[in-house]
């Protein structure tokens, strides 16, 4: 029998959320990593037992966790005897180390002038489609790291990085986070990432060389509102049986593209404000996407004091309102960038989780809502997992 | 024996109780502490010192006999005492926030 696993990260530890196929009991297990910000954790599509983990800390640092027992027990990857034998008789223990290539150089500070790069933490960990142990990693500042031995050691794809443009590419109020990792199922050597506040890039060849794909994009907010880059992109989306078309959830403005990202126009249609974090797609309806509107970049909470998701079932510009079973007075609280996700059943399951520690779910694609969880710590992240 | 008392979360990570106990094969200092805690303990090598650099991480301080040695150079001898193990080593994540 089928069943959902929902691993959601928090700021103050891991929790994983599971259920059978109905979606109507639920266990809740955790807190993993007590006291830890927990940015992300994700499941390999190859094997769902093996569930990677950004365990962070501004005292301590980035911690790398691996699960093969799905979310059992967890291991820093390579802590094992016959891993820790290095060259200088020094333990390996490289797990956490994220180092740029070469010399970082610097990119735009907010008071414009240059700035070094430096590694701050992991926000995204995308595993691979066709391999467990390979997995990508978005970083702050800006990076995209890769590790081919299931997280025990990381290279950067420095051609992100290195490009052009770099010295221009600004923090946005959360960091410089490099924060939306797609991987194309038909082509796998080529990836969408996007970058606060940096804009979306392409690249169609593993990661070596990268073209920025922000025509169309319109930020009134910086010095050239059309420009290549700078763009505060807070989210990207791509259904695996459409990679050509990609949804953007843009500081303000929800975009669509149908041609890999090369153009993009403006889908916001009817939304009571086209400022939000997340963005996701119904999993069987690739025009059937979900957005939650905030009332603005000052405020950081829903218009009117009522969480609503809305739903366009066209691709966007004419949107519907979810309600039932959410919220619809005195709520303040925000869903941020990567805490929306979807589960593969029929009906589409849709989650997410709340700056107020709800984790909210649907199991008719939105029309009606239940909290699975409500009084977690602020939720960061939450990625679904659909079992056979 | 030295004696070393890790910060909570460090002792989460590293599964341990409230001190770490070391053998070192020199004499004590902040340095030859931190390396038989990393080869001990690999899934601390990042959390206390920075990969490649080795520097103290900013919020991380170091305590001997009560005194804060955070700044003090990490190959200069430690207290009669700690060396001994009859006091620890303290590491600790510095008060922040609010």
């Amino acid at each position: 029998m089928s069943g959902i696993r929902v691993l959601v990260g928090t700021r103050k530890g891991a929790f994983i959320l599971t259920s059978d196929a109905k979606r109507k009991d639920w266990k809740v297990d955790g807190p993993h990593f007590a006291g830890w910000e927990i940015y992300h954790m994700k499941g390999s599509p190859v094997d769902p037992n093996r569930i990677y983990a950004s365990q962070t800390s501004s005292w301590f640092g980035q911690i790398i966790q691996r699960s093969s027992d799905s979310g059992k027990t967890w291991e820093t990857p390579g802590s094992s005897p016959e891993d820790l034998k290095g060259p200088d008789g020094m333990p390996k223990g490289e797990s956490n180390m994220f180092v740029y290539d070469g010399i970082p150089g610097t990119h735009m500070w907010y008071d414009g002038t240059q700035h070094p790069w430096e590694f701050k933490r992991v926000w995204h960990l995308e595993p691979a489609l066709d391999n467990a142990d390979h997995v990508y990693a978005g970083v702050e500042d800006a990076a995209l790291f890769e590790s081919k031995d299931g997280g025990k050691s990381w290279n950067e794809l420095s051609g992100l990085r290195q490009h052009d443009t770099g010295p221009k590419w600004q923090p946005g109020a959360g960091g410089m986070c490099l924060h939306s990792i797609l991987i194309d199922p038909k082509n796998p050597k080529r990836m969408f990432i996007a970058i606060s506040a940096a804009g979306a890039f392409r690249t169609e060849d593993s990661g070596k060389t990268w073209k920025p794909i922000n025509k169309g994009l319109h930020s009134q907010y910086i010095p050239d509102p059309n420009a290549e880059v700078g763009h505060c992109v807070h989210r990207i989306a791509m259904h695996p049986s459409k990679p050509n078309t990609l949804f953007m959830q843009k500081h303000w403005d929800v975009m669509r593209s149908d041609d890999g990202g090369d153009s993009w126009r403006e889908v916001s249609g009817n939304l009571p404000s086209d400022f939000g974090f997340p963005i996701d797609i119904h999993a069987q309806e690739p025009e059937t996407i979900y957005v939650v509107p905030i009332k603005s970049d000052s405020e950081h909470y829903p218009p009117d004091g009522k969480l609503r998701v809305y739903r366009s079932r066209t691709g966007g510009n004419k949107w519907e309102e979810l309600t039932k079973g959410l919220p619809q007075k005195d709520c303040y609280v925000n869903v941020l960038r990567d805490a929306m996700s979807v589960d593969a059943l029929d009906p589409c399951g849709i989650y997410f989780g709340t700056t107020g520690g709800q984790v909210y779910a649907s199991s008719d694609a939105g029309d009606s809502w239940n909290p699975i969880v409500r009084d977690l710590p602020a939720v960061l992240s939450v990625e679904v997992q659909t079992l056979k | 024996m030295i004696r070393v008392v890790l910060p909570h979360h460090l002792r989460t990570l590293a599964k341990v109780g409230d001190e770490v106990h070391l053998n070192l094969d020199g004499s004590a200092t902040v340095k030859s502490i931190l390396d038989a805690i990393e080869a001990k303990y690999p899934m601390l090598r990042g959390t206390i010192r920075e990969h490649n650099t080795l520097k103290r991480r900013q919020l991380v301080r170091f305590f001997a006999c009560g005194e804060d040695i955070s700044h003090e150079p990490v190959d200069a001898p430690l207290p009669d005492a700690v060396a001994k193990g009859d006091e620890p080593f303290f590491i600790m994540g510095a008060i922040a926030g609010g």
